[in-house]
């Protein structure tokens, strides 16, 4: 069976809502920015991070919690390295991960306009997969950055009026004909889950290519250098990073009931503490009072105990990464903790709750 | 008219020049053997320009070209509501039946149901001496909305025969003197707007239940706003918090150029929400256009028209509309993408030369207005911008902030520290509070606009002792600026930031935000007398009453233990005083 690989467009109203979660394992996503089955949920990295690492660890890892439903994998590469590629598919031989996968190779010394196809054939093989075939598709993608340049490059060689930083006028319109094919259609049980990763070139987030991306995108995964040089992996910032349909997949009967409370606790309190480094840096601890105190010491260990984890470790939603939430979260006093509602702090909290 | 061919000559993207035919500028044409949707957007001599709706690929030169002597033209009539449009009218749901799941080309639909039988009933009798945009009759289209049909604009005459009874929307319910037949149905070219006879001040405020927006940065009924932000900052969740609670009786949601599984967020969930004025389904008062980032270009040029004529066909009822368009910047890049494919000289970034004005007249079709009927109706237009990089001096931004009187400015750093709305205290501003204040005074309390400057000055003051702060941490404050940081913090976690996900909290009604406000002014002064008198700062801002009112916004009922909670916290606070 052959397929048109431009892809026509999913009719709004026969898409149906992603809202099954997708536990990844790693604490810092699943917590904070929880990525659901049929998403679009880019990596923002620059050059020199460990992107690839946590885009292997997820296609390992990705899991539905209560279902044996696994994924397969479409990988799809534009303009890497061969020794990216080697990476890659070493290690998703090592993990047996291989057997499940399907891979477009389009490596850095291949022909531009050749770039221009492969996700397109990446993506219609993803949806002869999950469509026809009722799989779940986790599709990853690297790097967006070259795919980018190619456009550009072709676009100058048609000698179009260009856009922002010499990009085509047309690359959002062009960006969304590949996300937008991520999704859930009514009466089909397989779906897309995309994850593409891009580096920001100078780490600059409002560069077009992560501009754009993160206008069609449901969400980003930020990867910070300052966390990387500090030795902590992964490196993922929270703050800027944002999965716009994590409300649909959490909660009672999905995660626990007390998981959108902790996830605005934690980067309520974070984001005051990493705030409070920088007024630290001026007057010394001694101006604080207690309540930021309380806070600075919790970004230390916020960062130190929730985000670090090792690059095998698979944690649990509950026990894994909520339960932890709430130890580190029980170092303030439960009076700052204005996110929580009064009830999930009798239930949960590891000191205070009553049984 | 002659309805003669032509053919292809040079296709680019969405964009088709034709030879051999004569149209009129904005016709609508028939594009190669799939007669594929277009219209005339440019002629030169014998070339036509043709923007096409539906994706081109496959399309070769030397494929027909064919006229219909129309322009593009909306269906407006009963089976409006409830409604899910592409951009140029033709419902989702039809489109699904005739092509699956994925959306191809060359099909045609009708924006109404042709058959289905409406009851109508007459308001006018025989004899009557009828005139443009009077309602001759209505008939109930959903629970709480009845569809008043009115002579189309440019008719008058006397009525010959009128009848009563059930119809299809084609068939004619009314025959004036002069032989006019008159069907429930009419058409209207989107790019004109529809007739009134006189537009007023606005001085009602649309309630949106958003605590920051009614009582910081009102919108006035017949108003205009931009919501600028970067991605991730909350414009959608705004845009659909308006669109569930605001008080307008008829709403009209553009999704333009935006994500599908967001749209579909919104289409699966609208028909479960109840509407708090009516308790009805919200999905009764709602036309839904959803053109998202992946469907063609030229139809998303088209969309925010589509919508702003349905909007004004039902302002003309005499109803108020909100119409929520999201976002402008995907229709101004579906504008600079066929104005570059057309070769035109470039503006600012790309744009056409054109684009602010298209945005001024998009925005002045909003208004509160006299209909030609005599009653009152208004179009409140509510825009979201997505600047690039969240840089607001680009040319979308400019060209919006030039002509909405109402700016919701997004901040990322809000966002981040997870303040929703996060909708800057600082940058933003409403126009309308001058005009809206006589309303606050005689509907909610003598004193709203009083505590309005209350609350904005003290957050003024916090940004100032903010930077102060920074160089020498917040204990070296005197006492009572000491205070009016916890006041302000109060009011930014308390007041400001607003659960829309939260059962309760995503709706306050105006005399509930008086309530609030009134709570932490209550709060100021008795601290102040409190820490005057020798209380401690910290006790006094300790005292549990206020942690309780603070959790107690998100419980069922709290509306009736508000002042029985602010008189605890004050009792609280002169014990504190005793202590000591």
């Amino acid at each position: 069976m052959g397929g048109d690989i431009i892809g026509a467009a999913i009719n709004p109203y026969s898409r149906q809502s992603p809202e099954a979660f997708i536990q990844t394992g790693i604490s810092a996503i699943d917590a904070c920015t929880s990525l659901v089955r049929g998403q679009k949920l880019p990596i923002f990295s620059a050059s020199g991070l460990p992107h690839n690492d946590i885009a292997l660890q997820i296609a390992r890892q990705a899991k539905l919690v209560g279902s044996d439903d696994d994924f397969v994998v479409v990988f799809c590469a534009m303009g890497i390295t061969a020794e990216e590629y080697n990476f890659f598919v070493h290690d998703l031989e090592r993990t047996g991960a291989l057997e499940n996968a399907a891979l477009f190779v389009n490596l850095a010394d291949d022909p531009a306009v050749e770039r221009l196809i492969t996700p397109r054939l990446a993506l219609t093989a993803a949806e002869y997969l999950a469509f026809e075939h009722d799989y779940h598709v986790l599709v990853i993608y690297t790097d967006m950055t070259n795919y980018c340049e190619s456009l550009r490059q072709i676009g100058a060689a048609r000698e179009e009026v260009p856009g922002r930083r010499g990009y085509p006028g047309y690359m959002y319109t062009d960006l969304a004909m590949l996300y937008e094919r991520a999704g859930l259609v009514k009466g089909k049980k397989g779906s897309i889950t995309q994850f593409p990763i891009l580096t920001m070139p100078g780490d600059d987030i409002t560069h077009p290519i992560p501009d754009l991306s993160g206008y069609i995108t449901e969400g980003q995964i930020v990867i910070s250098r300052e966390l990387h040089q500090k030795g902590i992996y992964p490196p993922i910032n929270v703050l800027p990073s944002l999965s716009r349909l994590m409300n649909a997949g959490i909660g009672p009967g999905k995660t626990r009931e007390d998981h959108k409370s902790v996830s605005d606790q934690l980067y309520a309190a974070y984001a005051q503490g990493r705030e409070l480094r920088g007024l630290v840096a001026i007057v010394g601890e001694d101006a604080l009072n207690e309540r930021d105190l309380q806070l600075l010491k919790f970004a230390d260990i916020f960062e130190d105990q929730f985000l670090r984890q090792s690059r095998d470790e698979d944690r649990s939603i509950e026990e894994g990464t909520l339960d932890l939430a709430w130890n580190l979260l029980s170092n303030i006093d439960t009076k700052y903790l204005v996110r929580l509602d009064q009830k999930w702090i009798d239930k949960y909290h590891p000191t205070e709750k009553k049984n | 008219m002659s309805k003669e061919n032509g053919l292809i000559y040079r296709i680019s993207g969405p964009v088709v020049t034709a030879v051999g035919i004569s149209p009129r500028m904005y016709e609508v044409v028939r594009v190669g053997d799939e007669g594929l949707m277009g219209e005339v957007i440019e002629l030169h001599g014998d070339q036509s320009v043709i923007q096409v709706y539906e994706e081109t690929s496959g399309v070769k030169p030397g494929e027909p070209v064919i006229r219909t002597g129309q322009t593009l033209s909306v269906q407006l009539g009963p089976g409006l509501l409830t409604q899910i449009y592409d951009g140029i009218q033709r419902p989702l749901p039809k489109l699904e039946k005739s092509m699956g799941v994925f959306i191809t080309r060359g099909v045609d639909a009708d924006g109404l149901d042709l058959e289905r039988k409406w009851d109508f009933e007459p308001k006018v009798s025989v004899g009557d001496s009828v005139d443009s945009g009077q309602v001759i009759g209505i008939v109930q289209e959903t629970e709480t909305i009845e569809h008043r049909v009115m002579i189309p604009p440019s008719i008058k005459g006397i009525v010959k025969k009128i009848e009563s009874g059930s119809f299809n929307i084609k068939e004619t319910i009314c025959e004036l003197e002069d032989g006019t037949e008159i069907s429930m149905m009419q058409e209207w070219p989107v790019r004109h707007p529809r007739p009134f006879s006189q537009k007023y001040a606005p001085d009602v405020p649309l309630i949106t239940g958003q605590r920051i927006l009614d009582f910081l940065f009102p919108l006035a009924k017949g108003g205009t706003a931009g919501i600028p932000g970067p991605f991730g900052s909350g414009k959608t969740v705004t845009q659909q918090q308006l669109a569930k609670w605001s008080d307008a009786e008829i709403v009209v949601y553009i999704g333009c150029g935006e994500r599908g599984n967001e749209m579909t967020e919104v289409l699966d969930e609208f028909p479960h929400l109840i509407d708090p004025n009516t308790n009805k389904p919200l999905m009764n008062r709602t036309v839904m256009i959803a053109n998202t980032s992946n469907m063609p270009v030229a139809a998303r040029e088209a969309s925010v028209y589509t919508g702003v004529t349905i909007a004004e066909y039902f302002r003309d009822m005499g109803y108020n509309v909100a119409l929520m368009a999201d976002s402008t910047s995907r229709w101004a890049e579906a504008m600079r993408e066929i104005s570059s494919r057309l070769e035109e000289m470039p503006g600012e970034e790309g744009y056409p030369a054109y684009l602010s004005s298209r945005l001024a007249e998009f925005y002045e079709r909003a208004g509160r207005v006299r209909t030609l009927a005599g009653d009152d109706g208004s179009v409140s237009v509510i825009g979201a911008v997505s600047p690039p990089g969240g840089d607001i001096s680009e040319p979308v931004s400019q060209g919006t902030l030039r002509i909405v009187k109402v700016f919701w400015g997004l901040d990322a750093g809000l966002a981040r520290q997870r303040h929703f709305p996060a909708i800057s205290w600082l940058s933003s501003y409403s126009l309308y509070p001058q005009s809206l204040d006589q309303w606050y005074r005689d509907n909610i309390a003598q004193d709203f606009p009083d505590l309005r400057t209350e609350i904005s000055t003290l957050l003024q003051v916090e940004a100032e002792l903010q930077e102060i702060v920074q160089l020498v941490g917040s204990d070296a404050l005197p006492i009572d600026q000491q205070l009016t940081l916890e006041v302000a913090r109060m009011i930014r976690e308390f007041f400001l930031q607003q659960n829309a996900f939260h059962d309760v909290d995503t709706f306050s009604d105006l005399k509930l935000q008086y309530e609030m406000a009134k709570a932490i002014l209550t709060f100021q002064a008795e601290a102040k007398k409190a820490i005057a008198g020798g209380a401690l700062l910290e006790d006094v801002v300790n005292i549990p009453a206020r942690t309780d009112l603070m959790r107690g916004r998100f419980e069922k009922g709290y509306q009736e233990k508000i002042n029985q909670m602010i008189s605890e916290m004050s009792k609280q606070i002169s014990e504190s005083l005793e202590v000591n």
